[in-house]
């Protein structure tokens, strides 16, 4: 990786776009969306993730799978820097969106979390109109036409699947007032509004009953065609169902979680390179 | 019988007996506070029945007879929004402090240990304090405004920590929502973490300001204590001594008056006064408890827009 092309390209340390040719620049550094590299996680000593590198390619789901405990979802909240909040919360390693690295003290999080956008296990909607909360995003930055507003809130519930069941009362129902598996739409509407490149999700259907999972499966199908989609899931065919590439996280001796193998979906789950996936997936352990 | 009748009977005499009686126990504490609050409303409500009357409130108060309390009910709403303009906002933004910036750290535990230890002290030492501190050395004299200050030490450790609580029970999850969709810290406080946490903050605005209302032994050396005269509305001063729009004058409030009445009074009519002040003080904290739980809920659904 060029490691000063990295350098005079701070996309993230500008509000602005940054020029195009710094862009491309950046992209030929590495083709891969995100890319970790060696990063190790600790909660106040306590070691949760150790030493995990992969990459993600651009319009491609990556599941992250494996027992409770393996630090999948620590894993995954260091793409948008959620661990931040956590007192206590080391990060060692490097993560790198469009070849620049993300966890360097002087990234705007603000800047990175438009960008990497993520989803959360139970669906958690503000207790505000159907309409606000999909606006809640764009406004943060500033977005006050009213016409502009109206276009985007329409434009992101139509790809999240919602807008045929909420077009009549955008501005009179609470998004509290949905169903579950409406809610984590909205979620994810939510979330394309602020027009990301990389959308995490932490177990998003586990909430939710058969059909609701089924249409949120449906819905990461036609976002990859548009977006990075890293999803953490409990649910193996889930997994086998939606994701292109699979990895296989699970606990060492000292409960540190660590990546086993990773690899297109369709040969993790039928020709294991590792003994330790095969026991999983066959249900032997976890 | 059936056999799942029998089966639920074998559920053991003691636990069902202790059931019984945690229930009894409940209900009969919660009926004896309502009958103290409602013995309170009754027996003032009865003996101001025959004292309450339009010349009660708007009566000249200089005459000898009964009557003319507005003022002291003006300077009571007057030094309530006072100290109120005071306490809330910077109780609010104690709270906010509290709740999402600081740490849990040697700080933090020493803010909190002063909260309680302020808000401990007897109210008539505050009151000993403010005279000392705005009366004396800074020149204040009795004022509705060393009145106001001095309340304010005395309200805002509480104002503070009820903001915090009110801050803290917001659950997290709104926050990591709004924080993930790329909104700043601020942003989170001020449009999420605020408009949620409005219930919680306005009890803690009543709770404050019943303090306001009731208070007389602070009001006594700050705001100080004189007999009724009648004030002229129409004289609009923020500055003049002689309006009663200044807080530059005393302020003798409706509690601090019943105080001063009930214990050092001469008038012929002192009992009636101090019933009819009294009924007029509880509809007061009456209808503002009701208009800040209303407005409360006006600006959630606003802010919240749902």
């Amino acid at each position: 990786m060029n490691s000063t092309a990295i350098q005079s390209a701070p996309l993230l340390r500008r509000v602005e776009v940054a020029a195009t040719a710094e862009v491309d620049a950046a992209v030929d550094a590495a083709d891969a969306k995100i890319a970790a590299e060696h990063v190790s996680i600790s909660y106040g000593g306590q070691v949760a993730v150790r030493d995990v590198s992969l990459t993600v390619q651009p319009r491609s789901i990556l599941a992250l799978i494996g027992p409770s405990g393996s630090g999948k979802s620590t894993f995954l909240r260091c793409f948008n820097r959620m661990n931040d909040l956590i007192p206590g919360a080391a990060v060692e390693g490097e993560v790198c969106l469009d070849g620049e690295n993300v966890m360097q003290q002087d990234v705007s999080v603000v800047e990175l979390r438009r960008r990497v956008g993520m989803v959360f296990q139970k669906p958690n909607p503000f207790p505000m109109s159907i309409y606000e909360n999909v606006a809640y995003g764009p406004r943060r930055r500033g977005m006050n036409n009213r016409r502009q507003l109206d276009e985007l809130v329409e434009t992101s519930l139509k790809r999240a699947a919602l807008w045929d069941e909420v077009q009549g009362d955008l501005r009179r129902k609470s998004g509290l007032a949905l169903s579950g598996g409406q809610q984590q739409r909205l979620c994810i509407a939510r979330v394309l509004a602020t027009e990301p490149e990389v959308i995490l999700m932490d177990e998003p259907a586990s909430a939710l009953d058969p059909i609701s999972t089924l249409r949120i499966e449906e819905l990461m199908r036609e976002l990859r065609e548009a977006y990075t989609i890293v999803i953490v899931t409990h649910n193996m065919q889930q997994a086998a169902r939606v994701s292109d590439i699979t990895a296989f996280f699970t606990m060492a001796e000292d409960r540190a979680g660590y990546l086993v193998e990773i690899g297109p979906t369709g040969r993790i789950f039928t020709r294991p390179t590792e003994q330790l996936t095969e026991d999983y997936i066959s249900g032997r352990f976890g | 019988m059936t056999p799942s009748t029998r089966l639920l009977r074998r559920t053991s005499r003691r636990t069902v007996l202790a059931d019984r009686a945690a229930t009894v126990v409940l209900w009969a504490t919660g009926c004896f506070v309502l009958l103290i609050l409602g013995g309170i409303v009754v027996h003032f409500a009865l003996a101001a029945a025959k004292v309450v009357s339009p010349s009660f409130i708007f009566g000249d108060p200089s005459s000898t007879a009964l009557g003319g309390v507005l003022p002291l009910l003006w300077n009571s709403v007057y030094m309530l929004v006072l100290a109120m303009l005071i306490a809330v906002p910077v109780g609010i933004l104690g709270g906010i402090y509290m709740s999402e910036y600081a740490g849990d750290n040697r700080i933090t535990g020493t803010i909190r240990f002063a909260q309680e230890a302020v808000s401990s002290v007897p109210s008539i030492v505050v009151g000993l304090f403010g005279l000392i501190l705005f009366v004396d050395y800074f020149h204040f004299g009795f004022t509705a405004l060393g009145g106001a200050f001095a309340l304010t030490l005395f309200n805002l450790p509480l104002m503070t920590r009820l903001a915090e609580q009110a801050l803290r029970a917001v659950p997290q999850d709104e926050r990591s929502a709004s924080l993930a969709l790329g909104a700043t810290k601020w942003q989170t406080i001020l449009h999420v973490v605020l408009p949620l946490a409005i219930p919680g903050l306005v009890t803690g605005v009543i709770l404050t300001a019943g303090r306001v209302f009731g208070e007389a032994a602070v009001l006594l050396f700050t705001a100080g204590m004189s007999t009724p005269v009648h004030y002229d509305f129409l004289h609009f001063s923020l500055t003049d001594q002689s309006s009663p729009w200044s807080p530059f004058r005393p302020a003798t409030t409706l509690s601090v008056y019943i105080y001063s009445l009930q214990s050092e009074g001469l008038s012929a009519f002192k009992d009636q006064i101090v019933d009819g002040s009294a009924a007029i003080l509880i509809s007061m904290v009456f209808v503002f408890n009701l208009g800040a739980r209303l407005l409360g809920r006006l600006l959630t659904r606003r802010l919240t827009a749902a």
